[in-house]
């Protein structure tokens, strides 16, 4: 069965991308994975700030007590070289290229707009194939609108997109108003691919300690819902490729996806909770459905149930409840 | 011939004379020891990074478990042909000493390198003197002094090429903290200079020389009367040879370089009539006072000694002006009873020699007198110089003086006029006043460093610290100008004033070294409007008169403002380029700029952002102040005297407390360092930046906000509620909500003044506000805000009656906070996580507890004077504390215990003897008391003064000796208490064998896993993976268990506690040691700034070690044997968290990721099995109960 697709210009075996997550950490873990079957790897994001924040706080710790008594100049060793957050980041990228054949995708997460650009140059330089920009942006600010959220957003993919010439994709939050007219606006700024959506640490309440908790729960398929209603709303409307990730689990899903418009999934929880081998057996149950189901290849069901050829767009156009309510007007 | 350009660079003593060291050596072994540490440490470095000695080799550093260790190691590294260095000073000298005789008597080329310190005698110092480098002058070791840092580098290649050529082993020194810690400028010898300095044919001797079994010799032998002496006079030729091939060598390296060394250089009028004799730093200050004189007429000059051992009759006469009559020796050691000190000594008989061979170069013996100076870095100037020649010039010079203290007491000191000042106006002198943790004294050294790369500037930089480790003042005293700089003193008068720290102002004249007309620079919290009236009189009084310009910058907002949290100092640095005009602004900012890149670049680009950011921001908020023509303010400054201190505070210690205890003459001191405890509550040193504040109405009294503050400043009490019917206003209180004491009130106050404001109250706090969780039942909140209100409800509170302490049934962690601590208010670090443990201990036996305290961090802030944390209860009682040595302190403790056993007995004795006058069954009580328990002591204490009643009544000559010893009936709790460094290394052998003795002796282990005090050597309780000093890259190799070879004797009580984790099994641990009537030893985990992170996560962190299996909790007792169970109680729960959660939150494990992500992953891997396997070996240990014995055998 072919299941092969195309994504960010990389002619790919299949549309089961392992997404973000500790994964990449591990070269062995990494090598299993392209055995699995894996078509690209996708390495998680460096984040700017946290590692300008390990930078600090590494400094502040040596910085402890220096100075500041007769007997001891410092506290600890000052060692000449230091490998900071990136350094680290980097080298792993050359690692996994030299490890595996398949693409390699590098994912930054800046907080300016010279931290997007400086490290995405030097993502390139590492050997990176293609650049996945996590655009995670907590608004708390109640004096910045939605507008200038976007305007911020789209000035970083302009400015990576000058500054490198690796096909990017932009990773997004499942919160924006107007995502058809965003997308079509990243698209426009040089964006490749979309990725929808991001999830991330979301704090819980302890109701008996009185203090927010941050876990990081796995996805579920119920996540895909939302995603698969943003995807089947682009494809085929704008020029670039759709990728989902968050919720995708199961063959079912990989199909929805793919249905809805998907040219990619990303996929970590169910890899993270079944290993590798988990994306194997997955592939061939793909191949197996779609086979039963009278498909010769997966790019026959690309984008079927998308908003442009879905035989109810109204599903998507409007809410759930709608339909609901006409089957009673119906009655 | 040198073929490499020589490079000039800013270093300290220290740093020139390992640089040398380091090249010069295949090996170095070392143990850390002030003020020498940073030779050893930089040597350690430097090869860390594959720095090659001359020969391409990289020296291999070892650093061992005492100076001891150190010299053996050293001896036979020697004995196998390598060429070895080691770096000390004082105790550590002196604990080499008998390995020197071998060395030297083995005619070994070898070359030690010493910061001269203070040897401990009536106190510890940690400063410089001669006295540790006099104690070896039996050795045989030719002894090489180097009067500053360029000295230090030449003489240490020096001393090395005559070692090598003559076989005979070196001391170099110099001054410790004065040389040793002084930046200046330096040219570096090349590799290719030391090439040529060292012969290879010596190097070839030396190796031929070694032991090997390819051509076998035995040293060491033991020989006999018949033969010793004979054999022990063989080597005189090579001490005879050695003054001249010194002096060769010196003028070879003349040759070389171009600077001129001799054994004994004469400066000064070559007809001089009166000349000092020196050694050390204090040579510099004679010869450029020296020269002032003799540039005004007089006849006066300096020999300077440099070859002290051997001491070279001739050549040291010949470099004697012909015309000489008088001669003032100065040593910088003390040496009570003899004839005098080691240097007049040697130059009187060097004098009376040379008179007898004739070779006197003056017709009559010169009158020669000898002086003391400088003892524990005490100042040494140009004036006290100056009043030597003035006593030399009277018509009987007194025989004997000491010159730079006021002796009252055998009047021996000379007077001296401190108007008398030699420096140049031309050189810029700048004292800046800071804070240990605002970075002041880091960027001082840098701004030396610019001056020095980017000017043809001479600079010097010296610092000085007070004796805290939190809240510490450190006063920088830097000087440039376009002549070397020799000027081994502090500033005076100085042009340039900086005050980083608004809060000196309430007490601190630290304008009173600033000369008319300077600059005074303020970080003020203020406006360029209202900072001049924020001002007390004093100040503005002193910038009015002295016509200073007043600068101001409110450096703490633009820190804030630029994600510099605390650390002012590249503020305050640009400040001060931008007004000095050193160097032209731009071009200093870009200096500054550029040695942020270098020092930061290896930490990340964030950092050096936010430093750049800091000095963008700093000009435009740095004013230029107007200067009324009258004083303005209504503030006055403080005191440090207050009217409550009792006598000998006000005149002693409150005179200390104020920086002046230079001016205290002799008569005020205690003659045998006896002084007296409880006396840091009158400190008052007001260094939080928040302070706690309770709220009753969240708070569920568990008092662990008073368990964990390290300081004892926040306490709370239980009170009758009619004992504070006239509390003052907004004294807040509770019932106590406890069914066991009903009836009773409870308050929790802050001593708003004793308090660092590290915050570890409220990180405990269980409890927060329901309706706004951000709120807990405390609070940190602006001192400014409540101060002055909690002042005074913590001196109403301190004056409430102490409950009962035998109505404390059970102890636990929140019931022993109710017992008065009796120590309080220490200089330890804010957060300390050691002295929690002291303060539980002084709450729990503080009546009846004697304390021998090895040196370190717990002797540092538990001694250093001016202040004394251990204190007294209301009955006078109160722990009785003594620091002897590093490495002794087992032994001196269990000598303690004999002692007092003694005592005990001798009381029991003359209890007995009589019996029959005192009355049976009183005796009987007093010799048959179970004295477990405050109920039980408390009972026993009655009965000791029903005795005293009686004694009074009773006419027998030993009824008075009785007592005097009757306390001693009343049980003692000996404690032996100290660090790892102690414990684990140089303190391991006795204590390892007190504990194997039968002794009740208890032993508390403040277990911080480095050695802390003198800045975080890897000791061997470094647990694998963490980067210490010596381990740069991470420990390889796991922690020494030493609760697991304690419970090898099986006679001994083990505890392993981490209050953090569990505070009550912390209590128990205590309180099962003290009642074991055997040895017993806790190993207290110790969280520390050495670990680097936020001091108030320090519980948490604990709590993490223990849950991750890292630190498991633990009691051995062997009691429990007896009763057929198994001795090991396991207290922790089962590891259910992470071993790697637990290294990722310190920066000594997380910089070894930093460093190399692969070996951080092997020694993490190495952590979580070391855990493991340590968690199974105790589990197993757990289940075995010993057999019973029936006494025919199992």
């Amino acid at each position: 069965m072919d299941l092969s697709t195309t994504y960010l210009g990389f002619k790919l075996a299949n549309p089961v991308i392992p997404g973000a997550s500790p994964m990449c950490d591990d070269l062995s873990l990494v090598k299993r994975l392209e055995d699995a079957g894996a078509p690209m790897i996708v390495m998680h994001s460096v984040f700017q700030e946290q590692f300008e924040r390990e930078e600090v706080a590494v400094a502040r710790g040596m910085e402890q007590g220096q100075y500041a008594q007769a007997e001891a100049a410092n506290y600890l060793p000052d060692p000449e070289q230091f490998r900071l957050g990136p350094d680290h980041y980097l080298e792993q990228i050359g690692r996994i290229k030299r490890a595996v054949k398949i693409p390699v995708v590098a994912s930054l997460n800046g907080s300016t707009l010279g931290g997007w650009t400086d490290y995405a140059e030097k993502i390139e330089q590492a050997g990176a194939d293609a650049l996945e920009l996590n655009i995670y942006n907590p608004v708390l600010d109640l004096e910045l609108s939605s507008t200038m959220v976007e305007q911020q957003t789209l000035e970083v993919v302009t400015a990576v997109r000058h500054a490198v010439s690796l096909p990017l994709a932009v990773k997004l939050s499942l919160n924006y108003t107007a995502l058809p007219y965003f997308a079509r606006r990243l698209m426009l700024a040089g964006a490749n691919g979309l990725v929808l959506f991001n999830r991330f640490y979301q704090a819980d309440i302890d109701i008996e300690r009185l203090e927010l908790r941050r876990d990081l729960k796995l996805s579920t398929s119920d996540e895909l819902l939302p995603r698969l209603r943003a995807v089947a709303g682009l494809a085929g409307r704008i020029n670039c490729d759709l990728a989902i990730t968050g919720g995708v689990h199961t063959k079912e899903d990989v199909i929805k996806a793919t249905m809805a418009g998907a040219s990619a999934v990303q996929m970590a929880s169910a890899l993270l909770n079944n290993g590798p081998w988990y994306l194997l057996r997955l592939l061939e149950e793909l191949a197996g459905w779609l086979e039963t189901h009278g498909y010769s290849s997966l790019s026959e069901i690309r984008g079927s149930m998308s908003l442009l050829r879905t035989p109810n767009p109204a599903a998507f156009e409007r809410g759930n409840y709608m339909k609901i309510l006409n089957a009673w007007e119906s009655d | 011939m040198a073929t490499t350009p020589r490079n000039i660079v800013t270093i300290d003593g220290n740093e020139a004379a390992a640089h040398v060291a380091h090249r010069l050596s295949e090996v170095a072994v070392i143990y850390p020891i002030t003020p020498s540490s940073t030779m050893g440490e930089l040597a350690d470095d430097w090869s860390a990074h594959g720095r090659a000695n001359i020969w391409n080799g990289v020296p291999r550093i070892v650093e061992m478990q005492s100076e001891a260790g150190a010299i053996g190691a050293v001896h036979g590294a020697l004995q196998a042909g390598a060429l070895c260095t080691t770096f000390t000073a004082s105790q550590g000298l002196l604990l080499m000493i008998p390995n020197m005789f071998k060395i030297a008597g083995e005619l070994t080329s070898f070359v030690m390198h010493v910061a001269a310190r203070s040897v401990a005698t009536h106190a510890l110092s940690l400063f410089g003197d001669h006295s540790d480098v006099m104690a070896c002058r039996p050795t045989g070791f030719a002894m090489l002094s180097s009067i500053n840092s360029q000295e230090a580098h030449d003489q240490a290649a020096i001393a090395m090429a005559a070692s090598l050529r003559s076989r005979v082993p070196f001391l170099h020194f110099f001054d410790g903290f004065r040389t040793s810690h002084e930046l200046n400028r330096v040219e570096l010898l090349s590799d290719d200079d030391l090439r040529e300095l060292i012969k290879p044919e010596w190097l070839d001797a030396h190796r031929a020389r070694a032991l090997t079994p390819d051509k076998p010799v035995i040293r060491g032998t033991a020989q006999n009367p018949d033969t010793f002496f004979q054999a022990r006079e063989a080597c005189n030729s090579y001490y005879d040879r050695l003054p001249l091939i010194v002096e060769e060598e010196m003028q070879r390296f003349t040759a070389l370089t171009g600077r001129a060394y001799s054994p004994y250089e004469y400066v000064g009028d070559p007809a001089a009539e009166r000349i000092v004799v020196i050694m050390g730093s204090g040579a510099e200050t004679v010869s450029e006072t020296v020269m002032h004189l003799v540039a005004r007429g007089e006849h006066v000059g300096v020999l300077i000694v440099r070859l002290y051992r051997p001491f070279a009759v001739d050549l040291f006469i010949a470099a004697l002006p012909p015309t000489i009559r008088n001669i003032a020796v100065l040593d910088r050691t003390k040496e009570p009873g003899a004839t005098g000190e080691p240097l007049y000594q040697d130059v009187i008989t060097a004098l009376f020699q040379a008179r007898q061979s004739k070779s006197l170069p003056m017709p009559e013996l010169p009158q020669v007198i000898g002086g003391r100076y400088g003892l524990s870095s005490k100042e040494f100037t140009p004036a006290m110089a100056k009043a030597v020649f003035d006593e030399l010039a009277k018509p009987s010079p007194r025989p004997r003086f000491t010159v730079g203290i006021v002796d009252d007491v055998t009047h021996l000191s000379l007077s001296v006029d401190e108007t008398f000042d030699i420096e140049s106006p031309e050189t810029v002198r700048a004292l800046f006043f800071g804070l240990g943790a605002d970075g002041t004294v880091g960027a001082n050294k840098n701004s030396i460093k610019i001056i020095g790369d980017e000017t043809e500037l001479f600079a010097q930089g010296y610092f000085v610290y007070d004796s805290k480790k939190s809240g510490a003042m450190t006063t920088s005293h830097l000087r440039f100008g376009k002549d070397p700089i020799r000027a081994p003193y502090l500033i005076r008068q100085a042009s340039f004033v900086a005050c980083h720290q608004f809060q000196f102002l309430e007490k601190m004249d630290v304008l009173d070294r600033a000369a008319p007309q300077a600059v005074f620079l303020l970080n003020a919290p203020y406006s360029k409007v209202t900072v001049w009236d924020a001002l007390p009189r004093e100040i503005q009084k002193q910038i009015i008169d002295k016509q200073l310009q007043f600068f101001a910058i409110d450096a703490n907002a633009v820190a804030k403002a630029t994600g510099m949290g605390t650390r002012i100092n590249t503020i305050m640095q640009t400040c001060f380029f931008a007004i000095s005009g050193v160097l032209p602004r731009e071009q200093a900012i870009n200096a500054i700029k550029e040695a942020i890149r270098k020092t930061y670049s290896k930490r990340g680009e964030e950092v050096i952002r936010r430093n750049f950011q800091a000095v963008n921001q700093t000009l435009e908020n740095l004013h230029k102040i107007p200067v009324p023509a009258y004083v303005t303010s209504n503030l006055r400054q403080g005191t440090f005297e207050q009217p409550q201190m009792p006598d000998f505070v006000k005149r002693i210690t409150s005179v200390m407390m104020a920086g002046r205890g230079d001016a205290l003459p002799v008569s005020a001191f205690p003659i045998d360092g006896t002084w007296p405890t409880g006396t840091a509550k009158y400190e008052k040193r007001n260094i939080a930046a928040e302070i706690p504040q309770w709220n009753p109405a969240i708070c569920i009294q568990c008092n662990k906000c008073a368990f964990v503050c390290p300081h004892s400043a926040i306490r709370p009490k239980l009170f009758d509620p009619a004992a504070i019917a006239d509390a003052p206003a907004g004294f807040q209180s509770m019932p106590y909500q406890a069914p066991d004491m009903p009836g009773l009130s409870y308050t929790l106050q802050v001593a708003p003044e004793d308090c660092t404001g590290c915050g570890l109250c409220v990180e405990v706090c269980p409890e927060r506000d329901r309706v706004n969780p951000k709120d807990k039942a405390i609070n940190m909140k602006p001192p400014a805000e409540i101060r002055d209100r909690q002042r005074a409800n913590y001196a109403y509170f301190l004056d409430i009656p102490e409950i009962d302490r035998s109505r404390l049934s059970r102890l636990t962690a929140k019931t022993t906070q109710f017992l008065l601590p009796l120590f309080e208010y220490s200089g330890a670090c804010a957060g300390c996580g050691e002295t929690p443990y002291i303060k539980l201990l002084t709450q729990l036996f503080g009546d009846r507890l004697l304390i021998a305290n090895a040196t370190g961090c717990s002797s540092i802030y538990g001694g250093n004077l001016p202040t004394t944390p251990y204190t007294t209860d209301s009955c006078g009682r109160g722990p009785a504390w003594a620091n002897s040595l590093f490495e002794d302190n087992a032994e001196f403790g269990l000598g303690i215990l004999l002692g007092v056993t003694e005592h005990k007995s001798h009381a029991e004795r003359v209890l007995k003897e009589l019996s029959a006058q005192i009355g049976q069954s009183l005796v009987d009580e007093l010799l048959t008391a179970n004295q477990q328990g405050e109920a039980a002591i408390a009972d026993q204490r009655k009965r000791v003064a029903s005795l005293r009643r009686v004694l009074a009544e009773i006419k027998n000559p030993n009824a008075p000796l009785l007592d005097q010893l009757a306390d001693y009936l009343v049980k003692k709790s000996i404690w032996l208490v100290g660090g790892d460094g102690w414990a684990y290394d140089i303190g391991y052998g006795g204590l390892d064998h007190v504990l194997s003795l039968p002794f009740d002796l208890n032993i508390l282990v403040l277990d911080t896993e480095v050695y802390s005090n003198t800045g975080g050597q890897a000791s061997k309780s470094t647990p694998v993976g963490a980067a210490a000093k010596f381990a740069s890259s991470g420990k390889a190799t796991q922690k020494k268990d030493l609760g697991l070879m304690a419970m090898s004797y099986r006679n001994a009580y083990v505890a392993s506690v981490a209050f953090g984790s569990n505070d009550n099994q912390t209590v128990k641990a205590f309180v099962d040691a003290e009642s074991y009537p055997g040895p017993s030893i806790i190993v207290a985990y110790s969280h520390c700034i050495a670990h680097g992170y936020d001091m108030k996560l320090g519980p948490d962190q604990q709590k993490l070690a223990v849950d991750s299996g890292v630190w498991p909790l633990y009691r051995y007792d062997p009691r429990q044997v007896t009763q057929g169970l198994p001795p090991l109680h396991i207290d922790s729960p089962p590891a259910h968290r992470g071993v790697r959660d637990y290294l990722q939150n310190e920066t000594r494990f997380s910089m070894v990721e930093k460093i190399d992500p692969d070996r951080f992953k092997q020694l993490s891997l190495a952590s979580v099995r070391n855990t493991a396997q340590r968690l199974a070996l105790y589990k197993e240990l757990s289940h075995i109960a010993y057999p019973q014995t029936n006494g025919k055998g199992i």
